[in-house]
């Protein structure tokens, strides 16, 4: 403990001894924290609007179904209970953002071309609360109730249908006892979404004209509920499961999608991967620098070890002038990370690239997310990792026999 | 009790193909109290033999005992207390950590010792005065002549009133006057406080201070004489 404040004081003074050595090695640690966080902070921002996109365009955070409903998705697997006990439950435990769905394989027919479709019986009340794909209008209007005859339909649906607004379409499907049933809507509105292949894919209608329709009373296909934070739906998930008869198969958003719940992960995984290749590359400079001002300082070293210095204590004041240099990198790249970041937070526009980013369910628009454990990490793993590789210089630093150090010239 | 104890002792470097031999089965034994210089030629083992009486060297063979403790088969850490403790060294050259001020210097082995902020300043300033630096005291090195820094030096090596100052060329780099004014501090120390002394010299008016003088040729010792102090 005697030596620390001397070992420090050294440590420091000689950071600042070959200025220009020093400031190099500042800005390759602060440009290599600032890369780490900054560009984490793009990823994140891209991944969790793919996966916020990807929730949102119909899983929820929480799904009830039929437990044969995921291998079978048709209208014989239904939720045990009926639309208006559903909403009565759900109300009075407080889950306020909540859908009760009619969800069928059907085919959609225009006068002029016929197409496989995700038949929604929605009632776009609930539907808004959920903020799912299909709210977005952008021709004709949206469904008024559950009770609505209309259809909504994708623009890019509609292009492959060639039908468009105030024109009939008829929707096919089978009811529970595997009869054909079909009935004509008109096309009220057109939507889109943030994957083409949503607009093909899912037709939205009136939940009670599909019931009708479907002969399934008031039954539905799935109840979808949405809580504050897609990372954590634990507790909605155990308050649904508690509403729920036990027939009924109640999942999280990671199991029904598996693909965008390994995603979370993945990325957790690839911004670790991301911060160690940069260290790697920085760590090539630290070492450099340590081992170069160990070299110049021999002769120093051993004078100290003849004065009664420990080995240890010469160990130490490498250690703490390399600590010294990571902490102050760290800190320029941090406030660099985070100036850089601010000024972002209404997104910073692809539309140049539009299609690509779109292609694999990005945003045209990327919203930087500086996440504190992410800057934690970054900062943790260069500190941690510029430790051990400072050991190297520093324990042959504190190996030096006075005689030979003070001799060498 | 002898302040260092030599018994038959050697050590030999290896430069090139050619074995040296820099101290050849070395005898020696300095009281405590004693003020001793050791004299011999360039190569004759003059700095070996301060080296391995520091711990700073250890030699091949033989034994050294410092202060009633044998130091040849201590460990780094043990040897670095020791020398902390109870040694003070004037190297010949290199002797001043750059990165440090005069004062901050002659403070550091204070400091390492663990005493309070405001007793190393109070005794770093009173001996830089006593070597004639007052007013440098915030220098660095390089901003200070050599006589200067060796100056320094000195001051650190006797500033926590070590038992056994070791000096290898003390007054080197000094003119005349200051020589003899560094030389009466040494003798004072030796007479007023019992630091034992033994300096490595070329120098004959340093060699006359000295109580006993030893000659070494060749890594052995040749001549070891009792005299009256000029």
């Amino acid at each position: 403990m005697r030596v620390v404040k001397i070992s420090f004081m050294l440590a420091w003074r000689n950071l600042w001894r070959n200025h220009r050595r020093t400031i190099i090695m500042l800005a390759a640690i602060s440009v290599g924290a600032w890369a780490m966080i900054f560009m984490t902070a793009l990823m994140r921002g891209m991944v969790n609007d793919m996966i916020r996109d990807g929730i949102q365009s119909l899983p929820g955070h929480v799904q009830v179904h039929s437990p044969l409903y995921r291998n079978d998705p048709s209208v014989s697997n239904l939720v045990s209970i009926g639309d208006a006990e559903l909403a009565e439950k759900f109300s009075s435990a407080g889950i306020e953002r909540f859908a009760a769905r009619v969800r069928v394989p059907a085919v959609i027919s225009s006068e002029r071309e016929s197409r496989g479709v995700t038949l929604l019986g929605v009632d776009p009340l609930q539907e808004r609360s959920v903020n799912a794909v299909g709210s977005s209008i952008i021709a004709g209007s949206g469904l008024d109730s559950a009770a609505d005859n209309g259809i909504v339909i994708g623009r890019k649906l509609a292009e492959k249908l060639e039908t468009e607004i105030g024109k009939r379409v008829v929707i096919m499907s089978q009811d529970p006892e595997n009869e054909v049933v079909d009935r004509g809507f008109r096309v009220i509105g057109l939507f889109e979404a943030s994957l083409a292949v949503q607009e093909e894919a899912f037709v939205f209608a009136g939940r009670q004209a599909v019931q009708k329709m479907l002969r399934i009373d008031d039954r539905v296909s799935e109840v979808v509920a949405v809580g504050d934070d897609y990372r954590d739906v634990s507790s909605l998930l155990s308050d649904v499961r508690q509403l729920m008869d036990s027939a009924d198969e109640i999942l999280p958003w990671q199991e029904l999608d598996s693909y965008l719940g390994s995603m979370l992960a993945v990325m957790d995984g690839f911004v670790l991967v991301w911060i160690v290749v940069i260290f790697l590359a920085l760590s090539f400079g630290l070492v450099n620098t340590l081992v170069m001002a160990v070299f110049e300082r021999v002769r120093e070293i051993g004078l100290m070890l003849a004065l009664g210095m420990r080995p240890s204590a010469i160990l130490w004041q490498i250690l703490i002038e390399s600590t010294l240099l990571l902490l102050i990198g760290l800190a320029i790249g941090n406030v660099l990370a985070v100036a850089s970041v601010l000024p972002l937070r209404d997104g910073i526009d692809f539309s140049i690239v539009a299609e690509g980013m779109e292609m694999f369910g990005a945003s045209s628009i990327l919203y930087p997310e500086l996440q504190l454990s992410d800057v934690i990490l970054a900062n943790v793993v260069v500190l941690v990792l510029g430790f051990f590789a400072s050991l190297s210089p520093a324990w042959r630093a504190s190996r030096y026999e006075p005689v030979e150090a003070i001799t060498k010239v | 009790m002898s302040a260092v104890q030599c018994i038959d002792i050697c050590k030999t470097y290896r430069q090139g193909d050619q074995d040296i031999k820099a101290l050849d089965h070395v005898n020696l034994e300095i009281p405590d109290g004693d003020f001793v210089c050791l004299s011999a030629p360039s190569g004759g083992g003059k700095t070996s033999l301060l080296n391995a009486i520091g711990g700073l060297d250890v030699p091949d063979s033989g034994e050294v005992w410092v202060a009633g403790r044998r130091i040849d088969q201590m460990s780094k850490g043990e040897l670095a207390e020791l020398r902390l403790a109870q040694i003070g060294f004037v190297f010949q050259a290199y002797n001043l950590i750059p990165v440090l001020s005069a004062r901050e210097n002659v403070e550091f082995v204070m400091q390492v010792q663990g005493l309070a902020a405001a007793v190393r300043r109070e005794k770093a300033l009173a001996i830089l005065k006593e070597v004639g630096l007052e007013g440098l005291e915030d220098r660095r090195p390089a901003e200070m002549s050599g006589g200067q820094q060796q100056r320094v030096a000195v001051a650190r090596a006797i500033v926590s009133r070590p038992a056994l100052v070791l000096a290898d060329e003390p007054t080197a780099n000094l003119d005349s006057v200051t020589s003899g004014e560094l030389m009466a501090l040494f003798v004072d120390l030796n007479q007023n406080h019992g630091t034992t002394f033994v300096i490595a010299t070329h120098d004959r008016r340093v060699m006359a201070y000295a109580k006993r003088l030893i000659k070494m040729l060749d890594g052995k010792i040749v001549g070891d004489i009792d005299q009256q102090p000029g």
